[in-house]
Protein backbone atom coordinates (compact mmCIF):
# COMPACT_ATOMS: atom_id res chain seq x y z
CA UNK A 1 0.00 0.00 0.00
CA UNK A 2 2.97 2.42 1.02
CA UNK A 3 4.56 1.90 -2.52
CA UNK A 4 1.08 2.28 -4.38
CA UNK A 5 1.09 6.00 -2.51
CA UNK A 6 3.97 7.01 -3.10
CA UNK A 7 3.46 5.76 -7.12
CA UNK A 8 -0.44 7.90 -7.16
CA UNK A 9 1.37 11.06 -5.73
CA UNK A 10 4.13 11.01 -8.14
CA UNK A 11 1.30 9.88 -10.80
CA UNK A 12 -0.91 13.29 -9.16
CA UNK A 13 1.80 15.72 -9.66
CA UNK A 14 2.98 14.17 -12.88
CA UNK A 15 -0.68 14.46 -14.91
CA UNK A 16 -1.80 17.59 -13.00
CA UNK A 17 1.02 19.71 -13.41
CA UNK A 18 1.99 20.43 -9.64
CA UNK A 19 4.94 22.39 -10.65
CA UNK A 20 6.77 22.86 -7.50
CA UNK A 21 5.28 20.28 -5.78
CA UNK A 22 6.78 16.92 -4.62
CA UNK A 23 5.65 13.65 -3.36
CA UNK A 24 7.17 14.61 0.28
CA UNK A 25 4.40 17.67 0.19
CA UNK A 26 1.49 15.31 -0.02
CA UNK A 27 0.91 13.98 3.29
CA UNK A 28 -1.52 10.75 2.64
CA UNK A 29 -4.45 12.25 4.19
CA UNK A 30 -4.23 16.34 3.10
CA UNK A 31 -7.32 16.98 1.15
CA UNK A 32 -6.99 16.77 -2.68
CA UNK A 33 -9.61 19.40 -3.11
CA UNK A 34 -10.65 22.53 -1.65
CA UNK A 35 -7.79 23.74 1.13
CA UNK A 36 -5.30 21.21 0.65
CA UNK A 37 -3.52 20.63 -3.00
CA UNK A 38 -6.49 23.21 -4.30
CA UNK A 39 -7.39 20.79 -6.94
CA UNK A 40 -10.24 22.03 -9.61
CA UNK A 41 -13.21 20.15 -11.69
CA UNK A 42 -10.76 19.90 -14.37
CA UNK A 43 -8.38 18.02 -12.36
CA UNK A 44 -10.93 15.64 -11.17
CA UNK A 45 -11.99 14.45 -14.43
CA UNK A 46 -8.27 14.33 -14.86
CA UNK A 47 -8.32 11.80 -11.93
CA UNK A 48 -10.87 9.60 -13.27
CA UNK A 49 -8.98 9.51 -17.06
CA UNK A 50 -6.23 8.35 -14.41
CA UNK A 51 -7.72 5.71 -12.88
CA UNK A 52 -8.88 4.23 -16.22
CA UNK A 53 -5.82 4.44 -18.12
CA UNK A 54 -3.23 2.94 -15.63
CA UNK A 55 -5.43 1.21 -13.23
CA UNK A 56 -8.19 -0.22 -15.26
CA UNK A 57 -10.88 1.43 -13.11
CA UNK A 58 -13.25 2.87 -14.87
CA UNK A 59 -15.98 5.10 -12.13
CA UNK A 60 -19.64 3.88 -12.84
CA UNK A 61 -21.17 6.74 -10.85
CA UNK A 62 -18.93 10.19 -11.30
CA UNK A 63 -20.38 10.93 -7.65
CA UNK A 64 -18.21 8.03 -6.25
CA UNK A 65 -15.43 10.52 -7.20
CA UNK A 66 -16.25 13.17 -4.23
CA UNK A 67 -15.51 9.82 -1.73
CA UNK A 68 -12.29 8.37 -3.36
CA UNK A 69 -10.54 11.78 -3.87
CA UNK A 70 -10.95 12.67 -0.79
CA UNK A 71 -7.32 11.90 -0.36
CA UNK A 72 -4.20 9.96 -1.39
CA UNK A 73 -4.97 7.41 1.13
CA UNK A 74 -8.81 6.68 0.36
CA UNK A 75 -7.56 7.00 -3.67
CA UNK A 76 -5.00 4.04 -3.01
CA UNK A 77 -7.47 1.98 -1.18
CA UNK A 78 -10.23 2.44 -3.51
CA UNK A 79 -7.34 1.21 -6.56
CA UNK A 80 -6.24 -1.60 -4.47
CA UNK A 81 -9.80 -3.15 -3.98
CA UNK A 82 -10.72 -2.46 -7.95
CA UNK A 83 -8.07 -2.30 -10.10
CA UNK A 84 -7.93 -4.66 -12.97
CA UNK A 85 -4.94 -3.50 -14.11
CA UNK A 86 -1.85 -4.40 -12.15
CA UNK B 1 -7.05 60.53 -31.71
CA UNK B 2 -6.53 57.39 -29.57
CA UNK B 3 -2.94 56.30 -28.86
CA UNK B 4 -1.03 53.27 -28.10
CA UNK B 5 -0.40 53.50 -24.51
CA UNK B 6 2.82 50.51 -24.15
CA UNK B 7 3.27 47.36 -26.59
CA UNK B 8 5.12 43.89 -25.77
CA UNK B 9 6.59 41.79 -28.31
CA UNK B 10 7.29 38.26 -27.20
CA UNK B 11 10.01 36.18 -29.45
CA UNK B 12 12.53 33.37 -29.69
CA UNK B 13 15.25 35.14 -28.34
CA UNK B 14 13.39 37.75 -25.82
CA UNK B 15 11.11 39.72 -24.56
CA UNK B 16 10.67 43.24 -25.59
CA UNK B 17 8.74 46.08 -23.72
CA UNK B 18 8.25 49.24 -25.73
CA UNK B 19 10.88 48.35 -28.28
CA UNK B 20 12.94 47.60 -24.99
CA UNK B 21 14.87 44.12 -24.34
CA UNK B 22 13.66 43.61 -20.87
CA UNK B 23 14.08 39.53 -20.89
CA UNK B 24 16.60 37.55 -23.00
CA UNK B 25 16.27 34.08 -23.56
CA UNK B 26 19.40 31.87 -22.92
CA UNK B 27 18.49 29.40 -25.81
CA UNK B 28 15.88 27.81 -23.97
CA UNK B 29 12.84 26.11 -25.14
CA UNK B 30 9.60 28.01 -24.79
CA UNK B 31 8.18 26.65 -21.61
CA UNK B 32 11.95 26.64 -19.70
CA UNK B 33 12.04 30.33 -21.03
CA UNK B 34 8.32 30.89 -19.63
CA UNK B 35 8.88 29.48 -16.41
CA UNK B 36 12.00 31.45 -16.30
CA UNK B 37 10.50 34.49 -16.89
CA UNK B 38 7.35 33.54 -14.39
CA UNK B 39 9.87 32.92 -11.98
CA UNK B 40 11.56 36.24 -11.90
CA UNK B 41 8.61 38.44 -12.15
CA UNK B 42 7.77 36.58 -8.83
CA UNK B 43 4.52 35.79 -9.86
CA UNK B 44 1.87 33.94 -8.13
CA UNK B 45 -0.69 32.07 -10.30
CA UNK B 46 0.13 27.90 -10.34
CA UNK B 47 -2.87 27.77 -12.92
CA UNK B 48 -0.04 28.99 -15.26
CA UNK B 49 1.07 25.66 -15.39
CA UNK B 50 -1.48 24.08 -16.01
CA UNK B 51 -2.17 26.21 -19.38
CA UNK B 52 -1.22 25.33 -23.27
CA UNK B 53 1.94 27.02 -24.72
CA UNK B 54 -0.66 29.33 -26.63
CA UNK B 55 -2.50 30.39 -23.17
CA UNK B 56 1.11 31.03 -21.77
CA UNK B 57 2.20 33.18 -24.15
CA UNK B 58 -1.11 35.37 -24.09
CA UNK B 59 -0.79 35.31 -20.11
CA UNK B 60 2.52 36.45 -20.18
CA UNK B 61 2.23 39.03 -22.74
CA UNK B 62 -0.79 40.42 -21.50
CA UNK B 63 0.58 40.54 -18.01
CA UNK B 64 3.63 42.53 -18.73
CA UNK B 65 1.38 45.15 -21.08
CA UNK B 66 -1.46 45.19 -18.13
CA UNK B 67 1.48 45.42 -15.11
CA UNK B 68 0.24 47.99 -13.18
CA UNK B 69 -3.29 48.97 -14.99
CA UNK B 70 -6.05 48.88 -12.55
CA UNK B 71 -8.69 49.68 -15.28
CA UNK B 72 -11.02 46.53 -15.50
CA UNK B 73 -12.97 47.42 -18.62
CA UNK B 74 -10.35 46.87 -21.23
CA UNK B 75 -11.80 44.85 -24.22
CA UNK B 76 -9.82 41.79 -26.06
CA UNK B 77 -9.24 41.35 -29.36
CA UNK B 78 -6.88 38.88 -29.92
CA UNK B 79 -5.86 37.46 -33.55
CA UNK B 80 -3.58 34.68 -34.75
CA UNK B 81 -3.23 32.24 -37.77
CA UNK B 82 -3.61 28.54 -36.67
CA UNK B 83 -6.51 28.91 -33.99
CA UNK B 84 -5.75 26.21 -31.20
CA UNK B 85 -3.64 23.59 -33.79
CA UNK B 86 -1.07 23.23 -31.82
CA UNK B 87 -3.18 22.18 -28.88
CA UNK B 88 -5.79 20.66 -31.25
CA UNK B 89 -3.30 18.07 -32.51
CA UNK B 90 -2.31 17.03 -28.89
CA UNK B 91 -5.72 16.12 -28.27
CA UNK B 92 -5.82 14.31 -31.67
CA UNK B 93 -2.78 12.14 -30.53
CA UNK B 94 -4.90 10.88 -27.21
CA UNK B 95 -8.03 9.65 -29.18
CA UNK B 96 -6.04 8.74 -32.50
CA UNK B 97 -5.99 4.78 -31.18
CA UNK B 98 -9.30 3.05 -30.73
CA UNK B 99 -7.47 0.90 -27.86
CA UNK B 100 -5.66 3.35 -26.32
CA UNK B 101 -8.74 5.99 -25.95
CA UNK B 102 -8.01 8.26 -23.10
CA UNK B 103 -8.39 12.16 -23.98
CA UNK B 104 -7.12 14.33 -21.21
CA UNK B 105 -9.55 16.82 -19.89
CA UNK B 106 -6.80 19.29 -19.44
CA UNK B 107 -5.88 18.86 -23.07
CA UNK B 108 -9.52 19.41 -24.48
CA UNK B 109 -10.18 22.54 -22.72
CA UNK B 110 -7.90 24.22 -24.48
CA UNK B 111 -8.94 23.22 -28.05
CA UNK B 112 -10.18 26.87 -28.10
CA UNK B 113 -8.59 29.99 -29.31
CA UNK B 114 -10.64 32.36 -27.13
CA UNK B 115 -9.68 30.15 -24.07
CA UNK B 116 -6.78 32.39 -24.47
CA UNK B 117 -9.58 35.35 -23.41
CA UNK B 118 -10.50 33.41 -20.70
CA UNK B 119 -7.08 33.45 -18.70
CA UNK B 120 -6.23 36.95 -19.34
CA UNK B 121 -9.92 37.86 -18.04
CA UNK B 122 -10.17 35.92 -14.89
CA UNK B 123 -6.52 36.14 -14.45
CA UNK B 124 -6.81 40.68 -14.41
CA UNK B 125 -10.84 40.61 -13.50
CA UNK B 126 -12.03 41.70 -16.85
CA UNK B 127 -15.56 41.01 -18.16
CA UNK B 128 -15.56 43.32 -21.29
CA UNK B 129 -15.94 42.58 -25.01
CA UNK B 130 -14.05 40.30 -26.56
CA UNK B 131 -13.12 38.72 -30.06
CA UNK B 132 -10.82 36.37 -31.16
CA UNK B 133 -10.42 36.43 -35.08
CA UNK B 134 -8.03 33.27 -37.19
CA UNK B 135 -6.56 35.69 -40.54
CA UNK B 136 -3.57 34.65 -42.59
CA UNK B 137 -1.64 38.17 -40.28
CA UNK B 138 -2.63 40.36 -38.46
CA UNK B 139 -5.66 42.31 -39.21
CA UNK B 140 -4.75 45.78 -38.41
CA UNK B 141 -6.76 47.96 -40.24
CA UNK B 142 -9.73 45.66 -38.94
CA UNK B 143 -7.92 46.06 -35.24
CA UNK B 144 -7.67 49.21 -35.63
CA UNK B 145 -11.45 50.41 -36.59
CA UNK B 146 -12.57 48.07 -34.24
CA UNK B 147 -11.36 49.17 -31.10
CA UNK B 148 -12.21 52.78 -31.73
CA UNK B 149 -15.12 51.51 -32.48
CA UNK B 150 -15.18 50.57 -28.83
CA UNK B 151 -13.41 53.06 -27.18
CA UNK B 152 -16.03 55.68 -29.16
CA UNK B 153 -19.09 53.85 -28.56
CA UNK B 154 -17.78 53.32 -24.31
CA UNK B 155 -18.16 49.86 -24.80
CA UNK B 156 -15.16 50.27 -23.03
CA UNK B 157 -11.97 52.07 -21.70
CA UNK B 158 -9.04 50.63 -23.17
CA UNK B 159 -8.76 48.00 -25.63
CA UNK B 160 -6.18 45.33 -25.81
CA UNK B 161 -5.12 44.25 -29.39
CA UNK B 162 -2.73 41.22 -30.01
CA UNK B 163 -1.47 38.72 -32.36
CA UNK B 164 -0.41 35.07 -30.48
CA UNK B 165 0.60 32.71 -32.35
CA UNK B 166 2.29 29.24 -30.92
CA UNK B 167 2.75 26.10 -33.32
CA UNK B 168 5.31 23.38 -32.64
CA UNK B 169 7.60 24.99 -30.76
CA UNK B 170 7.21 28.22 -33.19
CA UNK B 171 6.15 31.30 -31.36
CA UNK B 172 5.73 34.99 -31.34
CA UNK B 173 3.32 37.86 -29.40
CA UNK B 174 2.54 41.19 -30.64
CA UNK B 175 0.95 42.96 -27.89
CA UNK B 176 -0.58 46.32 -27.61
CA UNK B 177 -2.85 48.37 -25.85
CA UNK B 178 -4.97 51.24 -27.21
CA UNK B 179 -5.97 54.31 -24.52
CA UNK B 180 -7.31 57.65 -24.99
CA UNK B 181 -3.73 58.80 -24.67
CA UNK B 182 0.32 57.38 -24.18
CA UNK B 183 3.14 57.06 -26.21
CA UNK B 184 2.43 56.21 -29.92
CA UNK B 185 -0.51 58.06 -32.04
CA UNK B 186 -2.93 54.62 -32.92
CA UNK B 187 -2.57 55.02 -36.71
CA UNK B 188 -1.80 52.20 -39.36
CA UNK B 189 1.96 52.82 -39.51
CA UNK B 190 2.56 52.16 -35.88
CA UNK B 191 0.21 49.44 -35.48
CA UNK B 192 2.09 47.87 -38.11
CA UNK B 193 5.56 48.95 -36.96
CA UNK B 194 4.72 46.69 -33.68
CA UNK B 195 3.39 43.90 -35.47
CA UNK B 196 5.93 43.52 -38.30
Amino acid sequence: MEALKQELKERIIEVLNLEDITPSDIQDTDALFGDGLGLDSIDALELIVLLDKEYGIKLADPKQGKEIFQSVETMAAFIAENRTKL
Amino acid sequence: MYAINKFINIRKDAIFENGTCVYQNEDEGFSAFMKKVYKERGLAYPKFYKMDDLCKLAFMAADLLLEGDNEKDIALLLSNREASLDTDLKHQQTIQDAAAYFPSPSVFVYTLPNITIGEISIRHGLKSESAFFIADRFPAERMQQYAEYLLNSQKAQKVLCGWVHFMNGEYRADFYLVDSRGLLTHTMEHINEITK
